[in-house]
């Protein structure tokens, strides 16, 4: 046993020097970039120590919690569901062809470069100040949601699912395009077919992570639970807000388990 | 029916295809063979316009006396062209997550408008004519299954059935059995040997074990490194004549395996009129 052991031990190869300091530099980086950012994130540890008696007091407010006027949380919570519900249908809907479009393997340099640079605006800015600028356009409300979630989902379903038509086999593409098809005729059997599973999962989890969104775009006027929330805050109401936190926990909870079951199902 | 002339196709310094000339008539059936990397496939993917030769080489490929593609560009008419020619590849090309009745229908896209396919509205006469290209493989009973659910040999036969579909006049079968077993190898030949009799098509199936070709096809074109050695007659095909043109190279062009199956076949089909030997 020891003998075998030994030799296990002598025949590992010898780690090369160079290796090993690529990894030793890569930690050095690391630290470095923790270090340099401290002073800009205003790091200060020691509050959470002396300003531990505030925080104390402002959790004791929140509970027990206000569950008063429940009735209306629900139904705005419902409304951030509609919200989330048409933002992501539309982004689906867009992000098709736009995903195709910005595909090497479909589209020619000049469709699939512009097209991917709009994708690359649509997804860069925060759904929340696509809310506030179409607050300004067509009123506070749902609707100006709905347009921040359409734009900024588009912009990233087109990334993923332009990510997953480059991964397909082409062979079967090819066998279609041997019969004489037209190029949408490739598309919609050639490559749908392949990228549909991946497709559907996609589209689930950021209609999961939309609902999420959905509840602070309230807080720019642009409707939903998110508006109610940021008017109880804004009120220092901290038993109503805890309430509020706890069914939104609760059902964006609900809406992620369900959803992760669908997309199970078609991976 | 297809006239390859000077085609010669480089990658990266070695040539492909170098400088190939050939012409098959009407209602062949005429083997490719070759070692791989012999430039048989390349072949086939530049006659049905899949690839295309180096620019202005001057080579051209005529397909049913129309161009697929000249100088290195594929023909505007291409692929009304490609509606009229049939093919088979190694690994079948089907669409996996469709039926099989949906990836025979595939054949019918170049004469069904768009709007009707793509809505999945065939007309009934496609969908009858896809079912009989089924039933005339063998494989009407999978019509709606998954491609992905059949063997390699059945799947290669729903892949014969869309060319059949497609009304092919001319069939190309890239290596159609080098992915099967010898049993599967057998059916699918004698599949191909069976349309082209009945409905007059012109085959060029690839095939690198020299005993297939010389059992299903008149006719012979053998490449080494990309270029045509032998045209003739399959019977000249005899293993001293092949070691002198392929040297060591014979030995990849002769399978144990495929003995078997011959002897097998020739044992089960004995009534049944078999594909014409070269001889004839």
């Amino acid at each position: 046993m020891t003998v075998q052991n030994t030799i296990l031990v002598d025949n590992r190869p010898p780690r090369s020097v160079q290796s090993s300091m690529t990894k030793l530099s890569g930690w050095a980086i690391v630290i470095a970039i923790l270090a340099w950012s401290w002073e800009g994130a205003d790091m200060r540890p020691m509050a959470l120590i002396t300003d531990a008696g505030n925080m104390a007091t402002l959790a004791g407010d929140f509970f027990p919690p206000n569950f008063a006027d429940w009735r209306l949380y629900l139904e705005e919570i419902v409304v951030t569901f509609h919200l989330a519900v048409w933002g992501t249908f539309l982004a689906v809907i867009c992000a098709v062809p736009f995903g195709i479009l910005s595909s090497e393997n479909i589209a020619p340099w000049w469709i699939y470069q512009p097209v991917r640079r709009v994708m690359d605006a649509c997804r860069a800015i925060n759904e929340v100040v696509f809310a506030m600028l179409f607050v300004v356009s067509v009123g506070l409300g749902p609707f100006a949601g709905v347009l921040a979630l359409w734009v900024h989902t588009t912009g990233v379903l087109a990334k993923l699912f332009s990510e997953a038509v480059e991964a397909i086999d082409p062979q079967p593409v090819e066998g279609i395009r041997s019969t004489g098809a037209t190029v949408i005729e490739e598309v919609i059997f050639g490559v749908i077919p392949q990228v549909l599973p991946l497709w559907i999962s996609y589209s689930l989890y950021r209609f999961e992570s939309n609902v999420r969104s959905a509840t602070v775009l309230g807080i720019v006027g642009a409707g939903g639970i998110g508006v109610v929330l940021w008017e109880m805050i804004r009120g220092f109401y901290f038993a109503q807000t805890c309430a509020i936190m706890i069914l939104i926990i609760i059902s964006v909870t609900a809406i992620d388990l369900v959803s992760q079951r669908l997309r199970k199902l078609f991976v | 029916m297809i006239q390859i002339k000077q085609l010669t196709k480089t990658f990266k310094n070695t040539k492909g295809l170098d400088n190939i000339n050939a012409t098959v008539e009407s209602g062949e059936m005429v083997a490719l063979i070759g070692s791989s990397g012999s430039g048989k496939s390349t072949l086939m993917r530049h006659i049905c316009g899949l690839m295309c030769c180096d620019t202005d080489s001057g080579g051209q490929i005529e397909v049913l006396s129309r161009i697929m593609q000249r100088d290195g560009q594929l023909s505007k008419n291409a692929r009304k062209v490609r509606t009229e020619v049939g093919v088979i590849f190694q690994q079948f090309n089907l669409v996996d997550r469709l039926s099989v009745m949906t990836n025979v229908l595939m054949g019918a896209l170049g004469r069904v408008p768009t709007w009707r396919s793509v809505s999945n509205l065939f007309p009934p006469a496609e969908r009858r004519l896809g079912m009989e290209s089924l039933a005339r493989v063998g494989m009407a009973d999978k019509a709606w299954q998954r491609a992905s659910t059949l063997s390699g040999g059945q799947q290669q036969r729903v892949a014969i059935a869309r060319a059949l579909t497609q009304r092919a006049r001319v069939l190309l079968a890239d290596e159609p059995i080098a992915s099967l077993d010898p049993e599967s190898s057998r059916i699918v030949m004698d599949i191909l040997a069976q349309i082209h009799r009945e409905d007059k098509i012109t085959v060029v199936v690839s095939l690198h074990q020299v005993e297939y070709a010389i059992r299903y096809c008149p006719r012979t074109i053998a490449l080494r490194q990309g270029r045509v050695v032998y045209d003739g007659p399959s019977t000249a095909l005899t293993p001293s004549f092949l070691k002198e043109i392929y040297g060591s190279e014979t030995e990849e062009l002769f399978s144990p395996a495929v003995d078997n199956a011959m002897r097998h076949q020739s044992k089960n089909t004995q009534n049944q009129p078999a594909p014409a030997p070269a001889a004839a």
